[in-house]
């Protein structure tokens, strides 16, 4: 059963990558074999979670022993306008009994006390990898207990042994397809509706990017699943286009919902400031082309020139700060390009980056932009990392949150990009916001003050005997805590 | 005194539980040249290691066994095996701390016949396997922690016969006769586990301390990074645990650690149920003078006027206010006696594993439960303690939070607070009575919130 899921969620003609391997390639999915000892990321069941707990009106059950979400919960930093159900951690908790004995009942039961207290507008239940080992029916039970108390209950198949965390975006793209989207009527609709697929919402920045579609007069007929609600999901079917934001997670969501509803989707992506007007001008053209009245080209040009232009001018007074700055990037998939291009348009050096979750696509433009022998990096381990930033071969290292604490431990800037970040860089108003705080990691006194050398060092004593004056070049200009 | 129930729902809500593995894998983390690594899928590190990043704000070396589905109905030999070589080739450690999770557990590994068979076939394998047994479907993170701790003694301890054989406590020039064994209990930050080896170097002791977060997870700039814990015990000095004189065990759960040392070398232990408080800090202060024969020093008698000072002058604010507490068996103990010590009233205990100092507890009822059960019982409370996710609920009641145990990710220093012996005591008292002044000052001037509020201006305009 989950073997089959599996098998359907890997075979991907929309995917590239997909179409150019062997017949028997294929079969193995796109998975890398992970290597025990060496491995880094989180797990299949740790992805679905990504994917589906920001729809924020509905519970999120996980069926499993207290590891799965006593660890976990309350972990991302996705953001809801409304409801905040979503945000609370609910499991069965298994104890030993419950795995000797099993506790079929027990998550009936679960879901019954949900129910209750919250009425939500549906529950997620999530199998993890001891209810998959022994063997429960969590397809069975949600039939059951949608039955006993009249809501949806959606089974989400992705036990964290099943695969890596893209896998698991993938299984819960497929939930969706299976038991949710298409299962309610919208009570209205537009020529403008669109979907956005595969935007957490992280930081915020769905909202980043939601009211330059409204000003475009698109309707977002349903997030999935950023600051998402289940109805909305589950009326996704009406929409007239969608926008695919993280090809690798959820292409398949994309692309089913273009065979079975005839919705057409782009892939594009909200991370710098071309790629922004891209996605608006792409997004437009398709809704055009279902019938929307053409004017809205027209429209979208004027937003994209206006946008743009006050974005270039917000961001022109870091350049001059900024130019010949060195950069390491360590993230994934489209991040990767995208901020490359950002960047550099910024007079910024980027002296590597990443492409562990990058598609050919992805190490095209990479590679068009930095040059064919640029310094380009499948992983890079923490001591190699370190001794990258020591011998000072970068001023500022962009990466995800495991990586902060080598960059700091080093002594050298760095900039959260990733999963945990506390601000939206989406859209072009992310954009500056990404440069903004790029400048005021890069220009902050503090990394001058831990790097000076303590009172029993020799360079030091040294210092400490030199003539007073001009020992040290007076500093550049502080930096501006609000940005231009 | 206290009635303990479980509770009764299907559903946790809002866990105030973390598991057992992780406990076991922050015990390895305070052991020098120290690697954990867990026999489970990859999430089951993934998880452990963001949580412990967002406490720590440290990086956290621990890696996984990667287990995939079909690896665990085979058994997971070869993960194992695999995962210990390459370790070793990329991150050299003197100890792996091998700890089996709920999806090993469940699919029937036998972790201990995995290792001895993986050290026969490779005879010069350089760095020292424990393997734990501590599946995530059982216990708590206090239970991994000890079980952990217990493993480490039985492995690593030399026995008493090979170790010196010191332990000459009538024989002051004997150096060993200084030795003292120190186990903390996983409710103690690194700060703290510092500050109790500091106390007993105060009496001329030398304390051995297993596992040691203060050295490891202190939080520090280092002059080197290296994939193993970079701090912490060294694997000569646990070898060397047989010759101390005396085991001071920390915490309940540290009993059984204690016990295993004990039976392994000889040495006698004693087990203090807290070392936060005047009294615990008393036995404590009184047990390290004479061990060593030496008298209190007189800066901790100066300590301990300050501590009965602080709480004459805390009583005002605490006397009488509601407390509702959520943590680990030892930190709930050790947090309810010390508030109930200066009037505070324990009317809600949550916690999260049973163990014997549940019953000891001031409070009519302390519920094995989550953070619903304690928001439920929170109602009408003056001051919620419990870790950050407490924060919910917190905002929910209108009742201001005091973070305390694993994870506190919204607010910076955690490691390094110290709520132990008279000094660190007196700090948490104070931290306590400001929340408690700060709730007063919220409200509009002037107006007298409860009784308690006009008690406390009255003192602050005579102090």
């Amino acid at each position: 059963m989950l073997a089959a899921k599996i098998a359907e969620v890997l075979n991907e003609p929309g995917c590239a990558t997909n179409r150019a391997k062997s017949a028997k390639d294929r079969k193995k999915g796109c998975t890398k074999q992970l290597q025990p000892g060496a491995a880094a990321g989180g797990c299949a069941f740790d992805g679905a979670k990504i994917a589906l707990q920001p729809i924020a009106d509905a519970a999120h059950l996980v069926h499993g022993p207290i590891a799965c979400e006593g660890n976990s919960w309350g972990s991302r930093n996705t953001g809801s306008s409304g409801p905040t159900l979503y945000r609370r951690g609910f499991t069965t908790d298994l104890d030993e009994t419950d795995v000797v004995m099993g506790a079929e009942r027990k998550l009936l039961a679960a879901v019954g006390e949900i129910v209750a207290k919250h009425r939500p507008p549906a529950v997620f239940v999530y199998a993890t990898c001891v209810t998959s080992l022994i063997g429960e029916d969590l397809a069975a039970i949600c039939k059951a207990a949608c039955a006993r108390y009249g809501l949806p209950v959606i089974p989400v198949e992705a036990p964290g042994f099943a695969g890596s965390k893209n896998l698991g975006n993938k299984l819960a793209g497929q939930a969706l397809l299976d038991h949710v989207i298409g299962t309610v009527e919208p009570e209205r609709t537009t020529p403008y509706d669109v979907n956005i697929i595969g935007e957490y919402n992280v930081a915020g920045e769905l909202w980043q990017v939601k009211p330059l579609l409204e000003r475009l007069g698109m309707r977002v007929l349903a997030s999935i699943s950023g600051d998402g609600r289940y109805r909305d999901v589950a009326a996704s079917h009406r929409a007239r286009a969608a926008l695919l934001v993280c090809s690798r997670a959820m292409l398949n969501l994309a692309r089913r919902m273009e065979e079975r509803w005839g919705i057409p989707f782009l892939e594009g992506s909200f991370y710098g400031i071309s790629d922004t007007s891209d996605a608006l001008r792409g997004l437009a053209r398709l809704l055009v082309e279902r019938g929307a009245p053409p004017e809205l080209l027209i429209r979208t040009e004027a937003v994209v020139a206006e946008e743009e232009a006050r974005a270039w001018s917000r961001l022109t007074p870091f350049r001059e700060r900024l130019a010949g700055k060195k950069v390491l990037l360590y993230t994934g998939g489209v991040k990767s390009w995208s901020v490359v291009s950002a960047l550099q348009e910024m007079g910024m050096e980027v002296v590597g980056t990443s492409v562990r979750k990058s598609t050919e696509g992805d190490l095209a433009r990479i590679h068009a932009l930095m040059g064919e022998d640029a310094h380009t990096f499948d992983s890079l381990p923490g001591m190699k990392m370190y001794a990258l930033l020591k011998e000072a071969k970068a001023d500022i290292l962009l990466a995800g949150g495991r990586s902060q604490f080598v960059a700091l431990k080093a002594k050298v800037p760095f900039l959260d990009v990733n999963q945990e970040r506390h601000h939206g860089y989406a859209g072009y108003e992310g954009m500056v916001a990404l440069v903004r705080e790029i400048d005021r990691a890069i220009s902050s006194p503090v990394f001058r003050e831990v790097r000076r050398p303590a009172p029993w060092e020799e360079s030091y004593l040294a210092e400490a005997l030199s003539p007073p004056g001009g020992e040290r070049a007076p500093s550049p200009s502080p930096s501006s805590s609000k940005g231009p | 005194m206290a009635s303990v129930v479980r509770s009764k729902k299907s559903c946790a809500v809002d866990p105030l539980k973390t598991s057992q593995t992780i406990g076991a894998a922050l015990a390895f983390l305070g052991i020098d040249r120290c690697l954990p690594m867990l026999h489970g899928s990859q999430g089951c590190t993934s998880f452990g290691l963001v949580l412990f990043v967002r406490h720590f704000r440290e990086t956290i070396p621990m890696q996984t066994t990667a287990m995939s589905e079909v690896n665990a109905i085979l058994g997971g030999e070869e993960n194992v095996e695999k995962g210990l070589l390459t370790l070793m080739e990329k991150a050299n450690p003197d100890v792996i701390g091998l700890c089996s999770t709920a999806l090993t557990e469940t699919s029937g590994a036998d972790l201990g016949k995995i290792v001895r068979d993986f050290l026969q076939a490779h005879p010069d394998f350089p760095a020292a396997v424990v393997p734990v047994v501590v599946p995530d479907f059982a216990g708590a993170l206090p239970d991994g922690w000890a079980t952990a701790v217990t493993r480490m003694i039985e492995d690593l301890v030399a026995p008493a016969e090979q170790g010196g054989a010191g332990r000459e406590l009538g024989c002051p020039a004997e150096p060993r006769a200084r030795w003292i064994n120190l186990l903390p209990g996983s409710h103690l930050t690194p700060a703290e586990v510092e500050a109790l080896a500091d106390l007993a170097r105060a009496f001329g002791l030398e304390p051995i301390v297993l596992p040691d977060l203060s050295g490891s997870l202190d939080g520090h700039v280092p002059e080197a990074f290296l994939p193993h814990t970079l701090g912490g015990t060294p694997t000569a000095a646990i070898r060397d645990m047989a010759s101390s004189v005396l085991t001071i065990a920390v915490g309940e759960h540290m009993r059984g650690p204690a016990q295993a040392l004990a039976t392994r070398s000889g040495v006698p232990f004693e087990v203090l149920e807290s070392a936060t408080g005047l009294a615990a800090t008393d036995r404590l202060v009184g047990l390290l003078s004479r061990i060593s024969g030496n008298p209190v020093p007189s800066r901790l008698r100066r300590e301990r006027a300050r501590l009965q000072d602080a709480m004459l002058d805390a009583h005002f604010f605490t006397g009488g206010r509601r407390v509702a507490i959520g943590a680990d068996p030892d930190l709930l103990f050790a947090l309810a006696s010390t508030l109930s010590d200066v009037g505070c009233e324990i009317a809600a205990a949550v916690t999260t594993t049973s163990s014997p100092v549940l019953e000891r507890v001031p409070a009519d009822e302390v519920v094995v439960g989550d953070l619903e059960d304690l928001e439920e019982r929170a109602r009408g409370c003056d001051l919620l303690v419990t870790h950050s996710h407490g924060r919910a609920a917190s905002e929910r009641l209108g009742v201001p939070l005091l973070r305390a145990g694993i994870p506190s990710f919204d607010r910076l220093g955690s490691p390094q607070a110290v709520w132990v012996g008279y000094a660190g005591t007196a700090t948490l008292l104070f931290e306590v009575a400001n929340a408690f002044l700060a709730a007063g000052e919220a409200h509009a001037p002037g107006e007298h919130c409860r009784s308690q509020g006009g008690t406390a201006r009255a003192a602050e305009i005579s102090g």
